[in-house]
Formats: structure tokens, sequence, C-alpha cells
């Protein structure tokens, strides 16, 4: 495992709020414990909203990291 | 089908008392008062005592400068005194203000920074939306000309530390402007009680018409007009003033404040019950702001997974007026800045904001319609449960 792994990947590319969330959302529900969800969004307001889920779920929240080409990369751990 | 209104925070319905004093004044104050003919002095007398009451009920020292709106109070406020400190040779060229701020406050900050080269110091807030006393003065520097700090929060009603600030001030010589447009007329202030030097407020905000704003001014606070033209209101603010709509916000000023007690603590009974049953009837629901020592009147949640204009769409068809500051809501697309400031969902938003005239059943009505909007929305995005 990389520091890069990432077991599933979220495309919410171009997609206003809250569809990251909920895209985020549906993925992990289907995810095993432990996994590591990836978002990739260029909604600013995912900035705020992504660590929000994660404390209202219940879910880890990893790292924000910005995108070279515009946007950014939530990483989120399942944990229940 | 009967309609509730619930964006109060944004304009009450017109007071019955101030449409009638409109159309009374309407009728007879059409001449410019500060002509000196018969119909001149009729308007000058309206307008003397629309303006004696807005000044004895909040304190105001200094009088009462009448503007267009809210916002022109607070440019009037921010850019004002800027402009009447560069004209008396004061060198300050710093002010203070906070993140949660209406954005009336932010742009005239912004513009006095980008435009006239002051330095501007935006004191961050904690999560329930508060702005700490001890951050604010520890902002204060010597060459800084004014605070600009609101009474309560427009979108979650937190109430801000104002009166320890001002103290603070008065001991350095800077000004404090309080925003108080969420408040005039509903929470009995006064610019003592405040610590403000200057204080704005907005007449739609407590029943009075559209179009009429205020800024009362205390001993120490000095505005000069933005725009040039004229002498009137003592060479602070230029132009005709409307008086029919004045005096029709001074007699809502007045009702107002006259039903003060009992507005207040209807509307802080309707407020615990939506903060109640709310996050009691919708799972993932997020509750903003404090709920003792807030505005009566302001319940703000965010829904998870849900888009804040479809909810008031949604709920405007089935009969209830709100205000969604969420980012998907607004047409920038920038997620609403107080909700960001206090690290709070931004979407989903809505602020119920509730009036005197909403009973105990619109409040009930209004949760059934949320519970069943929300619950519906996640169905449709394939998230509900």
């Amino acid at each position: 495992m990389t520091a890069d792994h990432a077991d599933h990947v979220v495309d919410a590319l171009g997609r206003a709020c809250p569809i990251p969330v909920i895209e985020l959302a549906k993925v992990v529900e289907t995810a095993a414990i432990g996994d590591i969800v990836e978002v990739l969004s260029d909604d600013p307001a995912s900035k705020v909203d992504v660590p929000v889920w994660c404390r209202m779920r219940g879910q880890r929240f990893l790292s924000q990291t910005e995108r070279p080409d515009g946007g950014w990369a939530f990483r989120v751990t399942k944990l229940r | 089908m009967s309609r509730v209104h619930l964006d109060h925070a944004s304009t009450w319905p017109l007071r019955p008392e101030s449409a009638a004093a409109y159309r009374d004044a309407a009728a007879v104050a059409w001449a410019d008062p500060s002509r000196g003919y018969r119909e001149a002095r009729a308007a000058r007398d309206l307008l003397d005592r629309a303006t004696e009451t807005a000044t004895d009920t909040l304190g105001a020292t200094d009088g009462i400068v009448w503007t267009a709106s809210g916002t022109e109070a607070i440019h009037l406020a921010v850019l004002g005194s800027a402009r009447a400190a560069v004209r008396r040779g004061d060198p300050r060229r710093h002010v203070v203000t906070s993140a949660v701020e209406h954005s009336a406050v932010l742009g005239a900050c912004e513009r006095l920074h980008d435009e006239h080269g002051f330095d501007l110091t935006v004191v961050d807030a904690t999560a329930s939306g508060e702005v700490d006393a001890e951050a604010v003065i520890a902002a204060l520097r010597p060459d800084t000309l004014a605070v600009h700090l609101q009474h309560a929060n427009h979108e979650v009603g937190a109430i801000q530390p104002t009166h320890e600030v001002g103290v603070a001030c008065r001991e350095r010589g800077a000004l404090l402007h309080v925003d108080a447009c969420q408040t005039v007329g509903q929470l009995g202030v006064t610019l003592g009680q405040l610590g403000a030097d200057l204080l704005s407020a907005s007449a739609v905000k407590f029943g009075g018409p559209s179009g009429v704003g205020l800024l009362a001014i205390g001993e120490r606070g000095r505005v000069r007009a933005l725009l040039d033209g004229d002498d009137r209101q003592r060479r602070r603010r230029s132009g005709l003033e409307p008086v029919p709509a004045i005096a029709a916000s001074a007699v809502a000023l007045a009702v107002a404040t006259a039903n003060l007690d009992t507005e207040r603590s209807h509307r802080e009974l309707l407020r615990r019950r939506l903060r109640e049953l709310l996050p009691r009837r919708v799972a993932d629901l997020q509750v903003h702001g404090p709920l003792a020592d807030a505005h009566p009147g302001i319940v703000a949640v965010s829904a998870l997974y849900v888009e804040g204009e479809a909810l008031v769409t949604e709920l405007d068809a089935a009969g209830f007026a709100v205000h969604s500051g969420s980012s998907c809501a607004t047409t920038s697309g920038e997620p609403s800045h107080v909700l960001v400031a206090m690290g709070a969902l931004t979407h989903g938003h809505v602020r119920v904001s509730v009036g005197p005239s909403n009973s105990e059943d619109d409040i009930e009505a209004f949760v059934e319609a949320f519970v069943e909007t929300v619950t519906r929305l996640r169905e449709t995005a394939g998230v509900g449960r």
C-alpha cells in the first residue's frame, strides 16, 4: 500500500454540492471497514462539507490536497 | 392556500400602523422639507417627529441619519467614518471586523481596503458563530479607526459581545459601529447598551416599509456623506428624504418597541420549539448557532444530502417562505461565508426566522412539511433511509 493508495475514487468534478457528498456517502456505504475513499471535487463547498460529513457520520477525515488541474482530492477512511 | 412567512430576518410584513402612517403622510408630506414654504414645513414637521422618535428610542445623542437601506447605513458607517477621519486629518487607517458579518459590512470594509488603502483585520468566529471579544480587542492597534461588529448574526442568530468591545474601543479612541439590522425594534437596543458610537438599522426588518435605513449616531460618532450635492442631514447624507416612508418607519419602530417584550418571548418560544423538534424528527441535521443568548427569531439548520434551493422551492410550494444560504442556492456558487467561518455544513441550509404573527400551529405544520420534503429529496438522491 502506497501513500497514494485509495480503495475507491469518487469523481465528482464539475458537480455542485450536495452531489459530491451524496456520491461519497453512497460509496462509503458499500466499502469495507478500513477502506480509503477519495473524492475529487472542484466545488469549494466540499472543503467544508466533506470534513463535516465525516464528523456527522462518524467517519475519519484523512486529508485534503489540491489537484494540479483544479479542485481538490479529499480522503476518508471508513470506520463503521 | 394559506401562507406562512418564516423569513422575518429578510423582511417583515408591513405593520398595519406603519401602512396607515405611510398613507396619511404621503397625502400631506410630499414637499421638500428643506424649503421654506408652508407645504415644506408640513414635511419638515413630520420628518422632525420621526427623527425624534428614532433618536429617543435608540439613545442617539448625536441624532439619526436616514438612508435608503440598511446596506447604505452600513456603508455610511464604514466609509463615511473614514471619510470624516481623512477630512479632519486623523491619520488612523486600520479597521477591524469579523468573518461572520453581513456581506454589506464585509463589502464596505473591503472597499475601504481596496480603494482607500486602509488596513483590514478580519477576526474569526467560533463554531457557533460567536465572535470572541478578546480576539477583537487583541486586533486593536494604535492606528485603529473603527471596529465594525454585528449585534446579532443574520444567518444563525449568535449575539456578539459588542459592549465589551465598545469599552475597549473607547479606551483606545477607536469607534465602534454596530450593525444592528437584525435587532433594532426586536431586542430593545440602544447605543449605550451596545457600547456603540454608530448603529445601523433597516426599517423593513421591524415592520416598516422597504427603502428606509438609518444610522444612529452617538457623541463620538463622526460620518461624512458619501454622495455630494447638498447639505441635508447635517452634511451626513445628501438627497431628498422620503418623508412618508421615514414617518412610517418611525411608527413601526414605536409599535415594535411598545410590543417588544411580548413579541420577543413569543418568538423565543417558537424558536425553542423548532430547535427541539427539527433534529428529533430529521436524521443527519445540523442545527446552527447558540441555544441561549441568541436572537429570538432565527433558527438555522442544514440537512445532509439535500440541496438548499430545492428545499426552498418545495417548502414554498407547501406554503412556507424560508430562505436558504446554501452555496447551491446563490448565483455566485460560493458557500455561505458565515457557515464556512463556523465550519458548518454549507448545503441543505435553511434559515427559519419567525415573527410575532406566527403561531405554534404554523411551527408544527412547518416541521411536518420539512420532514416530508427532506425525506423525499433524500430518496430522490438515493440516500434516503
